[in-house]
C-alpha cells in the first residue's frame, strides 16, 4: 500500500502562562492511502493536537518545534500562511468534530452551510450547487433533502446533525477524512447508524479515514490498524487484531484491562493508579513507567524504541527487548492472547 | 439476598407542560428496587430514564401512580418529619462532575452543604470531622477540604461528588450516568469506588446509564425503557442472553464489543416501532416469567411464551 501521510519525528509545543509544554514527544506514523487507523489513547494523550496539526489547526500558541510532516512530497509542518493551509484544509484533508451542537452555526440554514463547502471546494454555483448538495444530503441519510436544505440546525436531532457535519467534511472532496470522536456525544442506535454511514462513505469515496476516539468498542468497529497514544507519543501501533489480541506496550495493556467488557462482575476492575506524566517536564524513560507497577528499572532511565513485533506491528517497550525479564500482563490480557494463539495456529 | 422490598414504583406517570404543550414523559411505569442490589435503568437521551430519577427524589413532581420508600409513600404530599427522611436517605450522584460542583466553593462547603441544609451536627468540630470522614470513604486525602474544584482532575471530582452524596449516611443512591463524562481509564476506579461503598456500607444503588457495557458489569437487574415505557425488566445477565423485547434486541445489537472480530461480524437489529399494530390489542406489563417483565400484547406474550418454551 502507498504512503499517503507520513509523520517523522513531529515535537509540537505549546507556549502557557510562560511555560513550554511539549505535546507531542517525537511521534512518527505512516498513513497508508485507502486505510481506516483509530488512534486511541486518554484525555490529554495529544490525539487531536496530532491530527489538528495536519490541517494546520493548532491553536496560536502551538507550533510544529521539529520534525515532519509530509503529504504528497509536500512538507506541511513547514506551512505558516493561511493561503498555503487553504490548498490542504477541506481540500486534501477535511474533520468530522466531536460535537454536532457546536460544530453547525444555528443562524444559517443547513443547506446554505453545506452550499458553502461545495461553492468553495467544487467551484459550483446557483442551482448547480444546490443540486449537488441535495445529492450529498441524500448520500448521508438525510430523508427529504428538499424540505430539510431550508431547516435550521436546532430543528434537526443529535444524529441528525452529525449527518451534517459528514456532509459538509464529504462536500470538499478530501482524500483524508479525520473524525475526532464522532460518536462520543451520541445514543448507541444512532451511533452505529452513523459508523455504518462513515464507513459507507469512505467506500463510496476512496477516503483515507483517521478515527480519534477513547472508545475501544468503536475501534474494533471500524478500525484496520490501531495507534495508542499516551503522553504525546505512540506507543504501539499494528493491525487492528494485534493490537487487541496480542498487545505488548503494559499502557495498551491497562487500557484493555479496564475495559467492563472484560472485567468478572462482583470483582474489582482493573484500574490504572495515579495520572499521566506533566509535559511541562522533560518525561525521562519509559512515560507509563510510574504508573507501571511492573515497570523494570530501565524504564525509568533510558526511553525504549521501538520494538518490532510483526512486520506491521511495533511498539515502544523494553518488555520486548532480548535481555528484558520475562513479565507477566494481567489475567484479562492472558485471554486475550490464548484466543490470538487459537486465531493463528 | 433477602428479597426486601426498599423502592417500590407504581403506575408511575410524569407530565411536563400544560393542556396542547402537554408531554407525558414517563408513562405507566412499575417496578421494585430490592434492598441492597443495584438496579439498572437503560435508554436513549429522552426516552425519560432521568425523570424516573429525579421523581423519586421529589425533584419532578408526577402525575399519576405513586412511590414508596421502605413501604411508605413518598410521592405528592408527605410529612415533615419523613420528608426530612427522605432528604437524608435518598441522594443522588450526578453526570458531570465538571459542572455539579460549584466552582467558587471549597471542598469542605460542597460536601457539607447538604448537612447544613438538615442542621444534622452538633458542633463545627463534628462537621469537620464527617467531612474528614466522607473524603477518606471515596479515597481523597482529608485535607483537601480547603481546596476549590478546579484543583482537581475528572475522577477526583467524581469522588467529591459521591463523598457529598455519602455525608448524609444515605441507604438509596440515585446515580444518574456517573461515569459517562469520564475518562476509560478513570471510569474503572469510579465503578470499582461505587462497588467498594456498596458492600461496606449495604447501599441500595439505582443506576441510570446509557452505555450497556458499564451496565451489564455493575448492575444486578435492569429496565430498559423506550419513550417513557419500561419495555423489558429482568436480571441482567438473562436480559443480556434472552433480550425478547424487539427494542432490547435493537439496542443491545448496537453496543460496540470491543472485540474486533466479532465487532466486525455483528449484524445490527433495527427497532421500527410502527410495524407493531396497538390500537386494538393494548400492550400490558406482565411477568412472563419469574422476574422477568415485558410490555407486550396478547399475540406478543403467546410468542415470546414459545420462544421460551
Amino acid at each position: 500500500m502507498e504512503k499517503i501521510l507520513e509523520v517523522k519525528d513531529l515535537v509540537i509545543k505549546f507556549k502557557l502562562r510562560g511555560k513550554i509544554l511539549k505535546a507531542i514527544r517525537e511521534a512518527s506514523l505512516d498513513i497508508y492511502e485507502g486505510e481506516s487507523l483509530a488512534i486511541v489513547g486518554e484525555s490529554g494523550s495529544g490525539k487531536s493536537v496530532l491530527t489538528k496539526s495536519f490541517m494546520g489547526l493548532l491553536d496560536s500558541n502551538g507550533w510544529v518545534d521539529k520534525g515532519e510532516i509530509i503529504y504528497k512530497d509536500n512538507n506541511i509542518a513547514k506551512y505558516n500562511t493561511e493561503k498555503e493551509w487553504l490548498t490542504i484544509r477541506g481540500k486534501q484533508i477535511a474533520m468530522v468534530f466531536q460535537e454536532p451542537m457546536t460544530s453547525l452555526n444555528p443562524l444559517k440554514t443547513i443547506g446554505n452551510q453545506v452550499k458553502e463547502a461545495v461553492e468553495l471546494h467544487q467551484g459550483l454555483k446557483g442551482d448547480d450547487a444546490k443540486k449537488a448538495v441535495l445529492e450529498i444530503l441524500e448520500d448521508v441519510g438525510i430523508q427529504y433533502p428538499e424540505r430539510r436544505y431550508k431547516q435550521y440546525p436546532h430543528e434537526f436531532s443529535g444524529g441528525m446533525r452529525q449527518r451534517v457535519v459528514i456532509a459538509i467534511a464529504v462536500a470538499c472532496r478530501p482524500n483524508i477524512l479525520i473524525c475526532d470522536e464522532p460518536t462520543t456525544a451520541l445514543d448507541v442506535t444512532i451511533q452505529a447508524q452513523i459508523l455504518k454511514l462513515l464507513k459507507d462513505l469512505k467506500k463510496k469515496y476512496s477516503l483515507t479515514t483517521i478515527y480519534i476516539t477513547h472508545d475501544l468498542g468503536v475501534v474494533a468497529n471500524v478500525a484496520d490498524r490501531i495507534a495508542v497514544m499516551y503522553a504525546g507519543d505512540i506507543v504501539e501501533i499494528g493491525k487492528c487484531e494485534e493490537v487487541f489480541y496480542n498487545g505488548q506496550h503494559p499502557y495498551t495493556w491497562a487500557l484493555l484491562s479496564s475495559l467492563p467488557q472484560l472485567g468478572v462482575k462482583g470483582q474489582p476492575l482493573y484500574s490504572i493508579k495515579g495520572t499521566p506524566p506533566n509535559l511541562f517536564n522533560e518525561v525521562k524513560g519509559d512515560a507509563f513507567a510510574a504508573r507501571n507497577t511492573k515497570a523494570l528499572k530501565i524504564d525509568f532511565e533510558i526511553r525504549p524504541p521501538y520494538f518490532e513485533v510483526s512486520p506491521t506491528h511495533k511498539a515502544r517497550t523494553w518488555l520486548l527487548d532480548k535481555r528484558a525479564p520475562q513479565v507477566e500482563p494481567p489475567e484479562s490480557i492472558k485471554i486475550l492472547r490464548q484466543q490470538w494463539r487459537r486465531l493463528n495456529g | 439476598m433477602g428479597k426486601e422490598k426498599f423502592l417500590e414504583v407504581k403506575n408511575l406517570r410524569v407530565e411536563f407542560g400544560k393542556k396542547k404543550k402537554k408531554f407525558i414523559a414517563v408513562d405507566d411505569v412499575s417496578f421494585n428496587i430490592y434492598k441492597g442490589e443495584t438496579f439498572g435503568l437503560v435508554g436513549e437521551s429522552g426516552s425519560g430514564k432521568t425523570t424516573i430519577g429525579r421523581a423519586i427524589i421529589r425533584i419532578n413532581e408526577i402525575s399519576g401512580g405513586e412511590i414508596l420508600y421502605k413501604g411508605k409513600r413518598i410521592s405528592g404530599q408527605i410529612d415533615k418529619d419523613l420528608d426530612k427522611e427522605v432528604v437524608k436517605n435518598i441522594q443522588m450522584i450526578f453526570q458531570d462532575p465538571m459542572a455539579s460542583l460549584n466552582e467558587r466553593a471549597k471542598v469542605d462547603y460542597i460536601v457539607s452543604e447538604g448537612l447544613y441544609n438538615l442542621k444534622n451536627y452538633k458542633d463545627e468540630e463534628e462537621r469537620k470531622a464527617k467531612v474528614a470522614k466522607a473524603l477518606l470513604d471515596v479515597g481523597l486525602l482529608p485535607e483537601f477540604a480547603s481546596r476549590f474544584p478546579h484543583e482537581f482532575s475528572g475522577g477526583q471530582r467524581q469522588r467529591i461528588g459521591v463523598a457529598r452524596a455519602l455525608i448524609m449516611k444515605p441507604d438509596f443512591i440515585i446515580a444518574d450516568e456517573p461515569i459517562s463524562a469520564l475518562d476509560v481509564s478513570i471510569r474503572a476506579q469510579v465503578l470499582n469506588l461505587l462497588s467498594d461503598l456498596q458492600k461496606r456500607m449495604g447501599l441500595t444503588y439505582l443506576f441510570i446509564a446509557h452505555d450497556l457495557s458499564v451496565v451489564r458489569f455493575i448492575t444486578d437487574r435492569l429496565a430498559v425503557i423506550y419513550k417513557g415505557r419500561i419495555v423489558e425488566l429482568a436480571e441482567t445477565e438473562k436480559l443480556f442472553q434472552h433480550p425478547l423485547h424487539p427494542y432490547t434486541r435493537a439496542l443491545l445489537s448496537a453496543i460496540p464489543i470491543p472485540d474486533p472480530r466479532k465487532e466486525k461480524a455483528k449484524v445490527l437489529k433495527a427497532y421500527a416501532p410502527s410495524i407493531y399494530e396497538y390500537s386494538k390489542d393494548k400492550p400490558k406489563w406482565v411477568e412472563i416469567e419469574r422476574e422477568h417483565f415485558i410490555l407486550a400484547n396478547e399475540r406478543e406474550i403467546d410468542e415470546y411464551r414459545r420462544i421460551l418454551g
